[in-house]
């Protein structure tokens, strides 16, 4: 009741022709006129509190739960880790050279994506390089396993988009420290809340293009289709996901270049890799060391983005 | 007398939201237009019945609007109808469970559609055998059967070419050419030559006359153009907002129209025929 009190109060010191401001009524007036802005403190409320022992619940209750999941995971990330660490630098660069070369068919293109890796070595940066690349392959993938069932199931229902849509937009928009307070509670510090905060922040994308790609396939096609007696699954792997796929590609690529995004901020909970460059490039006022690691993120990827774009164009069609 | 091959008795279609409010109006004679303003609802097909024998090639006509392409997406059941029996070979398709109805689509029934409807994805080849693989066919038969048809509709060496590598005329070869492949006794086509320049559309009408004269197939054949109801059709329906005016041959329809709507088609004809004299 501080700020409506305190606005009676004022009026019967300013306003003298009104001794009689005792209603709850006047009081907001008089404090509105007065310019008190503030908002009345009666009619506030506060989340906190029970966000607070909810979290607090789910940490005591299923915090076992959620350490096992992490458990499993980090099995998977070390490995992975492992393997990128372990294979020769120069036969990992001919696996990108063969896999860009694939993807775009040309030399040019492949020459500059290997290049460009070549300079992240060059520089020092390899070992951050595949320690961050490890874990955005895993994020990746666990994004499309997320989005595209996701999108799929989406672009079946229009109510089940409904409800979609506005969370999606939360999980783009949520500043990501916010959540990430509670999965560091729930799953600890280091690469798993990191992933679980990166997933979150990048599968968006990925859901919304994979609905928006199978909603537009030409619905004279689908008519077409269905009047030759296909079933659901024969419609969705023959004819919807082949026709979304340039969409899905660039949700693909939306999700690579997110989960990059991310790299800095799940750095500072724990996660090794060029983020961590970045972060510790900060902390010492080090310009040079935060900019070489800033690039090598760049580099990351602009090299994802040009395998995955050559992948998403469709090579059907292209005139003889 | 012999069951006909496709009957519908009876058939409405209303399309929107307030379908019984519609339903109610129609009963009582009020105009397709009055209803729209009424209700919402379009009338798609208003209470049509007819008899499409086995071996024919059936006309049905009508301008843009008529419910013509409506009225043929429900002899494989691409809509269902708000009220009215189909039967196909004597059985009622509207009973049919999914499964049915899918191996009624896969076996029976194809459709060539107006905007082609073929898979840009696939090639020429791939596209032309769809309803075969559909139905589960071996790669053999498949292959088999699709350069067959491919030869037959006069594209062979296009084999591997994709849908948007081939002129107009070329795609609607290929969706005819899918529909035949498919091997079913009835074919659908929807305004399947009206996309068409004259000249293609003349030559596709003479391949499709050729090839029916060996196949025998019952043919759904939906146009706007009396020219090539008159050219192909064995009986020609015509339509006006979503009811039926005449059904008879071609020579009922020049001789004998049924109503002022189909007299001023018939005029035109004569007088475009005399001015190209």
């Amino acid at each position: 009741m501080g700020q409506c009190q305190r606005g009676r109060k004022d009026s019967k010191l300013t306003l003298t022709s009104c001794p009689y401001a005792n209603s709850l009524a006047e009081g907001i007036f008089y404090s509105t006129l007065l310019g008190m802005g503030m908002f009345p403190s009666f009619i506030t409320f506060s989340m906190t509190d029970w966000i607070n022992s909810g979290v607090d619940s789910l940490v005591v209750n299923y915090g076992d739960f959620f350490r096992q999941i992490s458990d499993f995971l980090i099995v998977f990330i070390i490995n992975l880790e492992k393997f990128l660490r372990f294979v020769p630098w120069w036969l990992m660069l001919c696996i990108v050279a063969l896999i860009a070369f694939h993807a775009t068919r040309k030399v040019i293109p492949t020459l500059v994506i290997t290049g460009l890796l070549f300079l992240v070595g060059a520089v020092g940066l390899w070992d951050k390089l595949m320690q961050t690349l490890a874990l955005m392959l895993i994020a990746t993938f666990l994004s499309v396993l997320i989005g595209i069932p996701m999108g799929i199931l989406s672009a079946r229902s229009d109510r089940l988009r409904k409800i979609l849509i506005p969370l999606l937009d939360i999980m783009q928009t949520m500043p990501s420290f916010v959540y990430l307070i509670p999965v560091l509670m729930l799953f600890g510090l280091g690469k798993v809340p990191a992933i679980f905060a990166t997933v979150i922040y990048a599968v968006p994308p990925l859901i919304r293009l994979t609905d928006l790609g199978i909603r537009q396939v030409d619905k004279e096609i689908i008519e077409a289709v269905n009047a030759f007696g296909v079933t659901r699954t024969q419609r969705l792997f023959g004819v919807q996901l082949p026709l979304a796929l340039p969409s899905i590609m660039a949700g693909i690529n939306q999700t690579t270049m997110m989960s990059l995004s991310m790299v800095v901020i799940a750095s500072m909970i724990g996660a090794r890799g060029l983020g961590e460059e970045v972060l510790i490039g900060i902390q010492t006022l080090d310009v040079g060391r935060g900019l070489e690691a800033g690039l090598a993120i760049v580099i990351l990827a602009v090299v994802f983005d040009r395998i995955i774009q050559a992948y998403g164009k469709p090579r059907y069609g292209e005139s003889l | 007398m012999t069951v006909a091959k496709i009957v519908i008795e009876n058939v409405l279609k209303v399309f929107g939201h307030r379908v019984s409010d519609a339903l109610v109006q129609i009963e009582n004679g009020v105009s397709k237009s009055d209803v729209l303003a009424e209700t919402g609802c379009v009338v798609g097909v208003n209470d049509i019945s007819l008899r499409i024998e086995a071996g024919e090639t059936f006309v049905i006509m009508g301008l843009s609007g008529s419910g013509k392409s409506t009225l043929v997406r429900h002899f494989n059941r691409l809509i269902d109808p708000t009220r009215g029996q189909i039967y196909v070979d004597g059985e009622d398709i509207l009973k049919y469970n999914d499964a049915q109805l899918r191996d009624f689509r896969r076996k029976k029934i194809s459709m060539v559609f107006q905007s082609f409807g073929l898979l840009p994805h696939k090639t020429v080849l791939e596209n032309v055998a769809f309803g075969l693989k559909v139905r589960g066919e071996s790669k053999a038969l498949q292959h088999e059967k699709a350069h067959y048809w491919v030869d037959a509709v006069g594209l062979k060496g296009y084999e591997s070419h994709y849908p948007s590598q081939l002129s107009g005329g070329m795609r609607q070869r290929v969706g005819l050419a899918r529909a035949l492949a498919a091997d079913t006794d009835i074919i659908l086509m929807d305004e399947a030559f009206s996309a068409l320049d004259p000249l293609i559309r003349a030559e596709m009408q003479d391949q499709l006359i050729t090839l029916q004269s060996t196949l025998n197939k019952t043919i759904v054949f939906i146009t706007h153009d009396l020219d090539e109801a008159l050219r192909i059709g064995n009986r020609i329906a015509i339509m006006k907002d979503g009811q039926l005016i005449q059904v008879g041959t071609p020579h009922d329809i020049l001789s004998n129209p049924a109503d002022e709507y189909v007299d001023r088609f018939v005029q035109r004809r004569t007088t475009t025929l005399q001015e190209g004299i």
